[in-house]
């Protein structure tokens, strides 16, 4: 099997190719996830953004395999090392997959379990799933909490979640999702709960695993400045979509969609002084009747009839000739995002 | 980017044992008074010297404090002290024997319709409505008449019926569980499902279905009190309170403590019971 050109150090080892997501509800399914395709290669960091409900966390539920009841994958194909796993029977799929997947959550409180003490829950997997003796999985548990920076382990290994601080609960969380030997992490938001001076840390935690072990991180988050610094791709997905897609840098600083481009400009910006903060109206829509076209158009200032003409959603496509840089704006040829939006929206009443 | 460690103050095991075990004052309240009844009903000959079944109508009647009959003595000059100890054991042993197995039983079926789901669940939740449907006592009191007096059939009886209650506290507490992101994540590392049963779940979901048990032994120590009064529990002359409490019901107005002592008893057992189930949830919401 070919793997796609992309941009990457390596071939991916987690690809979604046209994942589709749905959740049969009374008033009709769902579409959760709308054709979603990206991937993730060897210690590589690529980030997933969008506001909430725009089906990012579902997605990384549909890359682990763990969607919640009653949601199903209905379309698509999730590659791992180039082999689609979806064709498996169920039971070799989630071997397959947890295997080479693990992830850290966002509440480090609820994803630990209250009962147990911290370090038998970081020594449980290489204790039940990777054969080692009680000593040996001890000593790899106290071994993982060091390296996520857990000072004085020892100690540490006895206490339970409620004990300790978010930001040291985080790093057991993370020293279990390392537990498994993975090669891609899924990260969902795992910095939101914590202070910023924390969040910090808990990041250079991650990134330091990422580098040293060669490990695949997908990092889901609606913080822009979070990504930035540690992805070298971002996805920006809304309304179940991937929009744009393209390197950190490029996509920040000259984003080619406006979704994108209204995402950046609601950051607040501490050197400008302005009186609001820049905000997009309306809502994402509902997915259970999804609107023809591009599902911005109706919150877009840029939208014209273009925009929803066909009814399908418009697709990734380059900005540039063989660029890496692609988006899902039928008008990005048209649309000037990067002299400033204000200045644009002048440009285009004026037109 | 070197990471610096958030100063915490450094604690070893005893801290935590000690913060955890501070001040449960209700807890420990219960458990002396129940360690104290079950002790009564265990060392009972030693407590007292007078057979239980021994009759003499030459003592009959005689009033608590009498020399030798520290609570007196019965309508057939049995003594009353004796017969409440030996009594307990009998009323301790079935309400709590007959609260374990519905435990057991109510805990796994609950673990298991809330893993699950789908038709298990549907087929265990229906068996759950029909029982709930009938009566308690009516059901428990049809059975115990089916398979015939004795304690053996009230110990089958009441589980039969008290299981459904385990196993709709325990399905509830799985279905939230099981949607908290310690299972999922349990889930995402690959861990056998009976791990993840039983090591995560379990113990997060036990708790409801232990304090509920606490009352649930008075209720049943109640059901046996009130088939012994209905002549279909323990076999008369065996000493038990209820049946003490139906006897004594005759001479309420010349001899009241007949009835009212075993009545106590129960009453005692019941605190104490509810001190330890206020006692479990204090000590685990501190977690």
């Amino acid at each position: 099997m070919t793997a796609p050109a992309q941009s990457g150090p390596a071939a991916p080892v987690l690809e979604a190719v046209d994942l589709h997501v749905e959740i049969p509800l009374p008033m009709g399914q769902l579409k959760a996830v709308r054709g979603v395709s990206l991937s993730v290669g060897a210690g590589e960091a690529v980030g997933l953004v969008g506001e909430s409900g725009c089906g990012k966390s579902i997605t990384l539920r549909a890359l682990l395999g763990l969607l919640p009841v009653p949601a199903r994958v209905t379309g698509g194909a999730l590659l791992l090392d180039g082999v689609d796993v979806l064709g498996m029977a169920e039971r070799r799929r989630q071997r397959a997959l947890t295997d080479a997947i693990s992830m850290v959550f966002q509440d480090s409180l609820t994803a630990l379990n209250p009962v147990m003490r911290v370090g038998d829950q970081i020594a449980e997997v290489p204790r039940r799933r990777l054969g080692m003796s009680k000593a040996e999985a001890h000593a790899r548990a106290i071994d993982l909490m060091d390296q996520v920076g857990i000072p004085e382990p020892e100690q540490r290994y006895r206490a339970y979640p409620h004990q300790l601080s978010g930001g040291m609960r985080q790093r057991i969380c993370i020293a279990i999702a390392m537990s498994t030997e993975p090669r891609v992490i899924l990260a969902d938001e795992p910095t939101t709960a914590l202070d910023v001076t924390i969040q910090a840390q808990v990041l250079a935690v991650i990134d330091k695993l990422r580098v040293e072990r060669e490990l695949g991180l997908v990092l889901v988050s609606h913080d822009l400045a979070v990504v930035s610094q540690t992805c070298s791709r971002i996805y920006v997905m809304y309304a179940g979509r991937v929009v744009e897609a393209g390197q950190s840098l490029p996509l920040l600083t000259r984003s080619e969609h406006p979704y994108t481009d209204a995402l950046l400009r609601s950051v607040p910006d501490p050197d400008a002084t302005v009186e609001r903060l820049a905000s997009i109206p309306g809502q994402p829509p509902m997915l259970v009747d999804v609107p023809p076209g591009c599902a911005f158009a109706p919150r877009c200032t840029f939208a014209r009839d273009v925009c929803t003409a066909d009814p399908n959603p418009p697709e990734l496509e380059p900005v540039s000739v063989g660029g890496s840089h692609t988006t899902a704006c039928v008008r990005h040829q048209d649309i000037d995002l990067a002299s400033g939006a204000v200045s644009a929206f002048v440009a285009e009443k004026e037109a | 980017m070197t990471t610096l460690p958030a100063p915490l103050p450094t604690f070893d095991a005893s801290t935590i044992r000690k913060r955890s075990g501070e001040r449960n004052i209700t807890l420990y309240a219960g458990l002396t008074l129940f360690a104290l009844i079950v002790l009564a009903a265990v060392f009972a000959p030693l407590l007292t010297s007078a057979d239980p079944l021994q009759q003499n109508l030459l003592q009959a009647r005689l009033a608590p404090g009498s020399p030798g009959h520290l609570l007196g003595t019965d309508d057939l000059g049995r003594d009353v002290l004796s017969r409440i100890l030996y009594g307990a054991r009998v009323d301790l042993r079935v309400g709590v024997l007959a609260v374990v197995t519905p435990l057991v039983i109510g805990s796994i079926l609950g673990l298991l319709c809330g893993w699950w789901g789908r038709w298990f669940d549907t087929i265990v939740m229906r068996l759950v409505d029909i029982v709930v449907a009938f009566p308690f006592y009516v059901l428990v009191i049809a059975l115990v008449f089916a398979l015939g007096q004795g304690t053996k059939s009230i110990y089958i009886a009441i589980s039969a019926v008290g299981w459904v209650a385990y196993c709709r506290i325990v399905r509830g507490q799985v279905l939230v569980a099981k949607e908290q992101e310690y299972a999922l994540a349990a889930r995402a590392s690959g861990l056998p499902t009976w791990r993840i049963l039983l090591r995560h779940l379990l113990p997060n979901v036990i708790l409801q279905a232990i304090v509920y048990a606490m009352s649930d032994i008075v209720l049943s120590i109640l059901a046996i009190v009130t088939l012994s009064y209905l002549g279909l529990g323990v076999a008369p002359p065996s000493p038990e309170w209820g049946s003490m409490i139906a006897e004594g019901q005759n001479s309420l107005l010349t001899q009241w403590y007949l009835a009212t002592i075993p009545g106590l008893c129960v009453v005692v057992v019941g605190l104490a019971l509810a001190l330890i189930a206020d006692g479990l949830v204090n000590q685990f919401n501190k977690r």
